[in-house]
């Protein structure tokens, strides 16, 4: 309090901006891949997925196994991806299907149990305590003062790469096009041929696959634990808000802001109050524009 | 509604309340205390059901107000000497009805599933504070404090026992009850449900649907922070934990398996949950919410109306 905003910059070194601001991008990336697959089961089929920090954390844990038993953390990442995809359809078929047609918010109520039965399942078969998974490598470049694992960039990278790919297959593939003519009309899709059940069963499937990518991709910077997806699906469902509910570039530019803005805010708090930066947003985006920040101003 | 149907269900009631007046006496200690908790977990799931049944909001941000309810109760009982009952009531519903008041003016701009997500991240905000802010509210380890003395000023004043904390909780759940069942058949409770009904429609008859879903979260938050102040004299803590958003959706928990817009159910809701844990719990120790997370996904499925959904409009006469 009282302090002019001068001296509290002057105590900031620029170094240790810039490093904030790479931190927070490379946050914001990881971010964008779990809320990408949100919002993707979002904006296709109405499903607000309350399990999806569950599928990250799952995830993370098959990336753990698979680690030690091939050693290689790129083969970890991709059977870990097609693993809880595959949950992610079963789960889908089972539980989901059923409330085809009743009211969305039936979804979160069966999501929710499906994300306590998949939290308390992990915390039973793997313990209460943090695995490591050992990052593909571990060089180091020197950021001001710092050294800077190349290992975040790289995640950084991937993810944008993922995201890239998830884009052009929406946009151009084939089965990217029956996915966005479902969305627009499911009864009209169905009428021309799509077969839409399946569709929404991959749907779900590829949301499933890309938070457990971003759990083994992430796994290293932090500990697997049964409880790390909890953050983050409430980090993820404020960027989805931000950024527009179902609204993949408006997800990936809500989620660097946040990055951003949850990096620069904790050099003067502790991390744990710095998330309150991000519920602030929020509420200012429900206040002044309830659609989202970006999205185009409807008419 | 006949009369005969009246009686019935007045009878219905005295029985079920007579019974719950015995039955401290007859329990062993720590079925005596569990039933006690029911009673305010399922005032909480009660309160939750005014905006879940009656006006279609689904909350997951309980939490927050059964929390500062007991942060609130936790203040008075520390704050003043000697502690004193009706000041920590005073005091819980205070600070409840404060956060609702917050909550309620940004989170009912928007409907449905964002309703949801709204109170979801306002519960984790109240939480993020009360856990960081560990000078006033002791952080992660919370407060303790002594219970206060069931009394009346100037007429009397005994130590509460287990038996006669059940019955002031019992009395505090019928009488809020009563309140809610007379206030969702009044002409307001009427409006609530005509918007659960139909927002649209309602809004062009020229009822002001922003203030009636103010006021209907503020009520509900009120009543969560009661049986807030409730469960921190039951048990002389607040902690984190209570804030946290697992209780809130354990109280909508409560309320789909109970059956919700019937008041009741989530009560009866909460004591089946209850249950399922103690026995579980024997049998998977910690982790009885796998078993009881597939009971809960199963009932959504194939039996959405809960367990006293098929009494909805005997219950609502």
């Amino acid at each position: 309090m009282g302090i002019p905003l001068e001296q509290l910059l002057q105590a900031i070194p620029l170094e240790q901006l810039l490093i904030q601001t790479v931190n927070g991008i490379v946050t914001g990336m990881i971010l964008a891949l779990v809320a990408s697959g949100l919002t993707l089961i979002f904006g296709i089929m109405d499903v607000v997925n309350f399990a999806h920090g569950e599928l990250f954390m799952l995830g993370a844990y098959v990336g753990v196994i698979t680690l030690a038993a091939t050693g290689n953390f790129w083969v970890a990442l991709i059977v870990a991806t097609l693993t809880i995809a595959l949950l992610g359809a079963a789960i889908y078929v089972t539980t989901l299907r059923p409330l085809l047609g009743r009211d969305p918010l039936t979804t979160i109520l069966a999501t929710f149990g499906i994300s306590l039965v998949l939290q308390n399942y992990a915390l039973w078969q793997f313990g209460p305590v943090a695995r490591k998974i050992q990052e593909p490598f571990t060089g180091h470049f020197t950021l001001f003062y710092l050294d800077y694992p190349w290992y975040r960039l790289v995640i950084a990278l991937l993810s944008a790469a993922i995201i890239g790919a998830l884009w052009l297959f929406l946009k151009f593939g084939t089965y990217g096009i029956w996915i966005r003519a479902t969305t627009q009309d499911r009864v009209m899709a169905q009428a021309m041929g799509i077969p839409v059940p399946s569709v929404l069963t991959v749907v779900f499937a590829i949301g499933a696959g890309l938070a457990a990518a971003s759990g083994v991709l992430f796994g290293p910077l932090v500990g697997v634990n049964h409880a790390m997806g909890l953050d983050w699906v409430l980090k993820a469902f404020i960027v989805v808000v931000v950024g527009g509910m179902g609204n993949l570039g408006g997800s990936i530019a809500a989620s660097i802001f946040i990055g951003l803005l949850e990096s620069y805010a904790s050099l003067w708090v502790s991390p744990a109050q710095a998330v309150i930066v991000s519920f602030v947003v929020l509420i200012l985006t429900l206040l002044f524009r309830p659609t989202g920040l970006f999205v185009p101003t409807p008419k | 509604m006949s009369a005969r149907r009246v009686v019935v269900y007045w009878t219905a009631f005295s029985v079920i309340l007579a019974l719950l007046i015995v039955a401290p006496l007859v329990l062993p200690e720590f079925w005596r205390r569990f039933l006690t908790e029911i009673l305010i977990w399922g005032l909480l799931a009660m309160s939750s059901d005014i905006l879940i049944g009656y006006v279609g909001m689904v909350s997951f941000g309980h939490s927050a107000f059964f929390g500062l309810g007991m942060y609130g109760a936790a203040a008075a009982l520390l704050l003043v000497k000697p502690p004193d009952l009706w000041l920590a009531i005073l005091y819980g519903l205070i600070a409840a009805a404060g956060v609702a008041a917050f909550v309620a003016y940004f989170a009912t701009r928007l409907r449905d599933i964002y309703f949801a997500i709204t109170t979801l991240i306002f519960s984790q905000i109240f939480y993020v504070i009360i856990f960081t802010w560990t000078e006033v509210t002791g952080g992660e380890n919370g407060l303790t404090f002594s219970r206060p003395a069931l009394a009346i000023p100037g007429l009397f004043s005994v130590p509460f026992t287990s038996e006669t904390l059940h019955w002031f909780v019992l009395a505090v759940v019928t009488a809020s009850y009563l309140a809610l069942r007379r206030i969702t058949q009044s002409p307001f409770g009427m409006v609530l449900q005509s918007i659960r009904e139909n927002e649209a429609r309602t809004r062009a008859i020229g009822y002001p649907i922003e203030r009636y879903k103010i006021a209907a979260v503020m009520l509900s938050g009120l009543f969560a922070g009661l049986a807030g102040v409730l469960y921190a004299i039951q048990n002389r803590f607040a902690a984190p934990d209570f804030v946290f958003f697992l209780i809130s959706g354990e109280v909508v928990i409560f309320n789909v398996i109970g059956g919700i817009g019937t008041l009741v159910g989530p009560i009866v809701g909460a004591a089946f949950f209850l249950l399922l844990r103690e026995g579980f719990s024997r049998f998977f120790t910690e982790y009885y919410l796998i078993p009881v997370g597939l009971i809960f996904i199963a009932m959504v499925i194939f039996m959405p109306q809960g367990l006293l959904g098929f009494m909805r409009r005997w219950l609502n006469q």
